[in-house]
């Protein structure tokens, strides 16, 4: 209990600090440390195949594409007045927690299994076929985003003169 | 005091969206929209592996989990690739920068 209580404290904390940070970059590596963490609790809870690819997407992937925005757009550390007052902002989100636990913790959920469950593979490869299906559209819209961020600049669009 | 596992993990699923939320809320910088919706989505993970593990549904949920994990990669790459073209091309990152028809 008291490695759950720590990683999920941990995770908390980083979180918390990186909304907080004002330069983009340290935001970013904060991120990564909470995705490093989720990936510990994921771990924890028994799903070593998903923890291993949070860590390899979310603290690694995810953490260079950060970077090398940040690196691109550059640093704008203005802090920028926010256009929701902070405390309805926080009243709503305490709000939305509040009533989230509360409906979990109500609900009365129980699951009946009546066949022994397939493997992993056969569960991704038969059942959720669509999924697959979709992830393919997803990872080819994700290559349309990344030749976006390589783009050149573009010069802004001017209308021709007409003669 | 002695809390259950889940109720552990349930709480930081919530606290961690609530964080995002918050960010979402109160940010106006395009990357750290980003980096909020990115927290959310962890979250989202986090519950779908706790469901499995109540359940005892744990393939179904890891095979759930790694479609979230793809979709919220790419979101990640397309939001930043816009925040990127918004920036070359007004300047700033500023979310209020973008409504130029309003006047």
């Amino acid at each position: 209990m008291i490695l759950y209580l720590l990683v999920g404290l941990g995770i908390l904390a980083c979180a918390i600090l990186s909304i907080s940070a004002r330069r983009l970059l340290i935001s970013a590596i904060w991120l990564a440390l909470t995705s490093a963490l989720v990936a510990v609790m994921i771990y924890l809870l028994g799903a070593p195949h998903i923890a291993v690819i949070e860590l390899s997407v979310g603290a690694g992937l995810v953490t260079v594409l950060f970077v090398f925005a940040i690196n691109i757009a550059g640093e704008d550390t203005s802090r920028l007045k926010s256009i929701i007052p902070t405390p309805v902002a926080i009243f709503a989100v305490v709000l939305a927690v509040v009533l989230g636990l509360v409906l979990i913790l109500r609900a009365n959920v129980s699951v009946a299994l009546t066949a022994p469950l397939p493997e992993n593979s056969a569960i991704l490869w038969q059942s959720r076929y669509v999924d697959l299906l979709l992830q393919v559209v997803l990872i080819f819209a994700g290559v349309l985003g990344v030749i976006g961020l390589l783009a050149e600049k573009v010069k802004p669009h001017r209308e021709e003169e007409t003669e | 005091m002695n809390l259950p596992l889940p109720l552990i993990v349930l709480i930081t699923i919530f606290c961690l969206a609530g964080v995002g939320l918050y960010c979402l809320l109160i940010t106006r910088n395009l990357i750290k929209v980003v980096i909020a919706l990115q927290l959310m989505v962890k979250g989202a993970v986090l519950a779908f592996i706790l469901a499995g593990n109540l359940t005892g549904q744990m393939n179904t949920a890891q095979t759930l989990a790694l479609t979230v994990i793809v979709a919220d990669t790419i979101v990640a790459v397309v939001g930043l690739a816009l925040a990127v073209q918004i920036r070359l091309r007004t300047g700033s990152l500023d979310v209020k920068s973008l409504s130029s028809l309003k006047r």
